[in-house]
């Protein structure tokens, strides 16, 4: 990436993040109306850990199993062109598949939407849910498609010189929102 | 006609002297020549050699002439230093009667920038089935002295041992190129650690060595002289230095590139590598190049094998095999032997003059730097050093493996019988 | 990872992994019932084929319409080609139409390479085959199929080949497929023995990084895979071996020689097989033979190598190339 949180400071800390994952899983189960035909799938890397985590808390309030899987985008991807291709990432949709169900995807931020139009995409040639849904941790704004999250964990106002990066205690080993300043390179162009 | 006054030119790389040509011949070698309305050549340190001799050509007229034509070739080798080339006999149509070598000797006569001596076919069409009029070619205009089925073996024992004999009578000799068919089907590259990796057909040094071994052990059994070409392998080195020890009349040639070059090359697929006989190993490069210093090898010989573009542009396998060597022989062998300390101006005058004169019985060349002898010279920039640039060839064809390679030494003046043929680097 | 895919041999270890676990992911689209992705839409892949051979065609085929790339086919036989066109001219028109990839096979060794290299042509090159020197997505599949069976399917993931063991059986003289695995299967850390008749092995095999058997039966208790190669029956009238009789004898696989091989040992063919020849009917139909899971694997592994070279801007980098 050409950015990096040089003085990034937290937004959310793991207490945060926990409590607004609890939200978003009641939620959804109102939502739903008792999400029994839910599946969860997080969007590689840091949205499938979260999926992980709302559904196990979708699973303490339900008392049922919740499926959960991940759904990898790269090969969907608008801006594939633009740089060397990526490692891919797994995709795992649970066992009884995703037709005729409702279909939560996860991811820790939402920017530009371009990543949500790519897992649609994706969605579409796996299968037809009755619906799909979008969670996310952190939603900083700057749209380029018509989409909007459905839960949001933080609605965080951001400028297009500042990032935001999400630490998960599985990938990073703590959990945090950063929100720093871009740093790019003097004359370097966005 | 005349006088030409060279001055301060080290003659076969000895100290600086003057040389007085007059008209067709030198008519003085010594220290503060002058002569009178000469125009002078300022040698200023470079060497001087006898006019070279190429036992080895091929000029392709008649036939493939978009190749390359008598003239085109004559004026390649005199801008090599060359000042006498012998034509190899595989044009079409082949030059296996009098009328053909007739007329590439008239040619080259005819151009006036390089004496052509046209090598005759040893066997009709270099079928390899039947005799050639070796006889009648010898008696021709041409005088032919030299035959070779060169590009194809003359693989039948029998023949080979008849021709052998044959030519006895009038002085000849047979320059075997020595490839034994069998063992070089599909053939592409030097069998080795090289071609088991590229998967190019492998062309076993033994296809030459046993060639070899049994040709000088018939030029042995008839008494008769027999030639090897472009001898590439350092076992070939070794059948031939026995069979000298032996007193068997062998004589042999290397071509400049199998002193230089090496089969790993051929790793980048490039057909401009791609050559008869292939590229050998750097220890063949070695063993050859020691031979030709200790004279087990007794000439240099290029194999000039001009190929149009197109013939070289391709994949490996439907590239033609040859190479041009008549303007970069010189410089290849200052490289690969004198720089080394191998051999020095004088062996290098043996190598590429004198001896393939006698080889070759070639009248009036490979003589002497002395009174009273043909002028046929070669002034060579020793201390020169530079990239090779095809765009610049005389030659019609452009397929050298040395391309934007620094070499050492450059001729700037060629002069056959008295005649300037290359001034200051430039064909006359 | 370098433009083209000319060489088994240019790939690193990095590399070699990073497509294979890349063909494990493209083999999961095969389960779908949309079996399509839609990676390269709008990127044209020339299937540039100067010797005939249906199986690759059509695994090659199969890749790019999988990755919506659009595809021509452009057979040699019965084009201009046949009429003397040169490589160059052909090369010089399919860049004029604007292909962005050609998947080259060709009969003479180096034909890839020289398409590659010889600025007739801007498009990335992928080796179908050429001549006797090289096949790697061959080598690629068969590693994977390898990884696979020998280490498993999702444990294999980011792994090698380490000390895996594994025999090559046949004409390796004339096997372009042999040359690609010896490289690859060395890369990822596998140790390889050769074994053939004498005059089957090229001049020059010894240092290759592998071992030498002429003695199949002693190779074959500590082998976890064996590759038979096929043997053309023609080689037989050019003296390389007496009879096709004896050369089954001496290296050809049946019941009773597979069983010399350990539990878990596979035996592999790149096909087409010459049963009777190299493999009896037992051996090829057996649980133990792969053949049909290398043909299923060449098409991920082919899917993988369009994706990685010709999926972005530019090659995908491998951590080898970030050092």
């Amino acid at each position: 990436m050409d950015t990096q949180a040089s003085d990034a400071r937290p937004v959310l800390e793991g207490p945060d993040i926990a409590r607004v994952l609890t939200r978003i899983a009641h939620e959804i189960v109102e939502r739903a109306k008792g999400a029994d035909d839910v599946v969860l799938l997080g969007i590689p890397t840091r949205g499938v850990f979260l999926a992980r985590r709302l559904a196990a808390k979708l699973e303490q309030i339900t008392e049922r199993k919740v499926p959960v899987g991940s759904l990898d985008i790269t090969m969907y991807r608008d801006d594939l062109r633009m740089h060397p291709p990526r490692a891919l990432a797994r995709t795992e949709i649970p066992g009884d598949g995703i037709d005729g169900r409702l279909v939560v995807l996860v991811d820790d931020v939402l920017f530009s939407g371009r990543t949500i139009r790519a897992a649609l995409d994706a969605l579409n040639d796996i299968g037809r849910p009755r619906a799909v849904q979008l969670a996310v941790l952190v939603d900083r704004g700057h749209r380029e498609l018509p989409i909007r999250a459905d839960y949001v964990g933080k609605n965080l106002p951001t400028s297009l010189r500042e990032t935001v990066k999400v630490q998960l205690a599985e990938e990073d080993g703590r959990d945090t929102v950063l929100l720093g300043a871009k740093r790019t390179a003097p004359g370097a162009q966005h | 006609m005349s006088k030409t006054l060279i001055r301060g030119a080290k003659v076969l790389g000895g100290e600086p002297q003057d040389v007085l040509i007059d008209g067709t011949v030198i008519e003085a070698v010594g220290s503060g020549l002058s002569a009178e309305g000469a125009e002078v050549v300022e040698a200023g340190g470079k060497v001087l050699l006898p006019g070279l001799v190429d036992l080895h050509t091929h000029l392709r007229e008649p036939g493939r002439e978009d190749s390359e034509t008598v003239l085109t070739g004559t004026r390649a080798a005199a801008s090599g230093g060359y000042t006498s080339v012998f034509a190899m006999a595989n044009t079409f149509p082949v030059a296996d009667t009098a009328g053909v070598v007739e007329q590439v000797w008239r040619l080259g006569q005819q151009y006036g920038y390089c004496d052509v001596q046209p090598i005759g076919a040893v066997t009709v069409g270099l079928e390899g089935a039947k005799l050639a009029e070796l006889g009648a070619m010898h008696e021709s205009a041409a005088g032919v002295t030299v035959f070779s089925d060169d590009g194809k073996c003359v693989h039948d024992a029998q023949i080979m041992r008849r021709a052998l004999e044959y030519v006895k009578a009038f002085g000849g000799v047979i320059a075997q190129h020595a490839q034994e068919p069998r063992l070089t089907e599909g053939a592409e590259m030097n069998e080795g650690v090289v071609s088991a990796e590229l998967g190019l057909g492998g062309w076993p040094a033994v296809a030459e060595e046993s060639i070899i071994a049994r040709d000088v052990l018939l030029a042995e059994h008839v008494g008769s002289r027999v030639h090897i070409c472009h001898l590439s392998t350092a076992g070939s080195v070794e059948i031939v230095r026995w069979a000298k020890s032996r007193g068997i009349q062998v004589t042999a040639e290397v071509t400049p590139h199998h002193l230089l070059l090496t089969d790993e090359l051929v790793r980048t697929y490039n057909p401009v590598y791609k050559v008869n006989p292939p590229l050998r190993t750097e220890r063949d490069v070695m063993a050859l190049r020691e031979a030709l210093a200790d004279g087990t090898i007794d000439i240099v010989a290029t194999d000039h094998a001009p190929h149009p573009h197109e013939d070289k542009d391709c994949e490996w396998a439907a590239a033609a095999m040859g190479m041009v060597g008549l303007e970069t022989a010189l410089s290849v062998v200052q490289e690969t032997m004198v720089d080394t300390g191998l051999l020095d101006w004088a062996g290098v005058a043996d190598r590429m003059s004198f001896a393939p004169a006698r080889i070759g019985r070639a009248a009036g060349h490979g003589r002497p730097v002395s009174a009273g002898e043909p002028a046929n010279l070669t002034l060579v920039d020793t201390a020169y050093r530079g990239p090779v640039d095809p765009a610049g060839f005389a030659s019609r064809s452009r397929n050298t493996p040395y391309e934007g390679r620094e070499l050492p030494g450059r001729v700037t003046h060629t002069w056959l019988r008295g005649k300037a043929t290359l001034v200051d680097g430039k064909l006359t | 990872m370098q433009r083209h895919l000319i060489s088994a041999a240019d790939l690193s270890r990095d590399d070699a992994v990073l497509i294979l676990d890349t063909a494990e992911e493209m083999a999961r689209v095969a389960d779908r019932p949309i079996k399509k992705l839609p990676t390269l839409r709008g990127r044209t892949v020339v299937n540039l084929f100067f010797e005939d051979s249906t199986r690759t065609r059509i695994s090659f085929e199969a890749a790019e319409k999988r990755l919506s790339a659009d595809v021509i086919n452009f057979s040699a036989k019965g084009s201009s080609v046949s009429k003397g066109e040169s490589l160059k001219d052909t090369a010089q028109t399919l860049e004029a139409m604007g292909v962005d990839a050609v998947v080259i096979r060709h009969g003479a060794s180096g034909a890839p390479y020289r398409l590659a290299t010889s600025g007739w042509i801007d498009a990335a090159v992928i080796n179908a085959g050429d001549g006797t020197h090289q096949h790697p997505t061959q080598a690629l599949l068969d590693a994977f199929t390898m990884r696979r069976r020998l280490v498993g399917r999702d444990a294999g993931l980011g792994q090698d080949l380490a000390g895996k063991r594994i025999t090559i059986v046949g004409d390796v003289l004339h096997s372009r497929v042999a040359r690609s695995n010896v490289d690859l299967l060395h890369t990822l850390g596998a140790e390889v023995t050769l074994v053939a008749p004498p005059t089957l092995l090229p001049v020059g095999v010894e240092t290759w990084p592998c071992a030498v058997s002429y003695d199949l039966d002693s190779t074959l208790p500590k082998s976890d895979a064996v590759m038979m190669l096929r043997v053309q029956r023609e080689r037989m009238n050019a003296a390389f071996f007496p009879t096709e009789r004896e050369y089954s004898r001496r290296y050809g696989l049946d019941g009773e020689r597979m069983a010399k091989m350990p539990e878990h040992a596979i035996v592999m063919h790149p096909g087409p097989m010459v049963r009777g020849m190299e493999i009896t009917a037992e051996v090829a139909d057996s649980g133990r033979c792969t053949v049909v899971e290398q043909v299923a694997n060449g098409v991920s592994i082919r899917m993988a190598v369009l994706y990685l070279l010709l999926g972005g801007n530019e090659p995908a980098q491998t951590r080898t190339e970030e050092k």
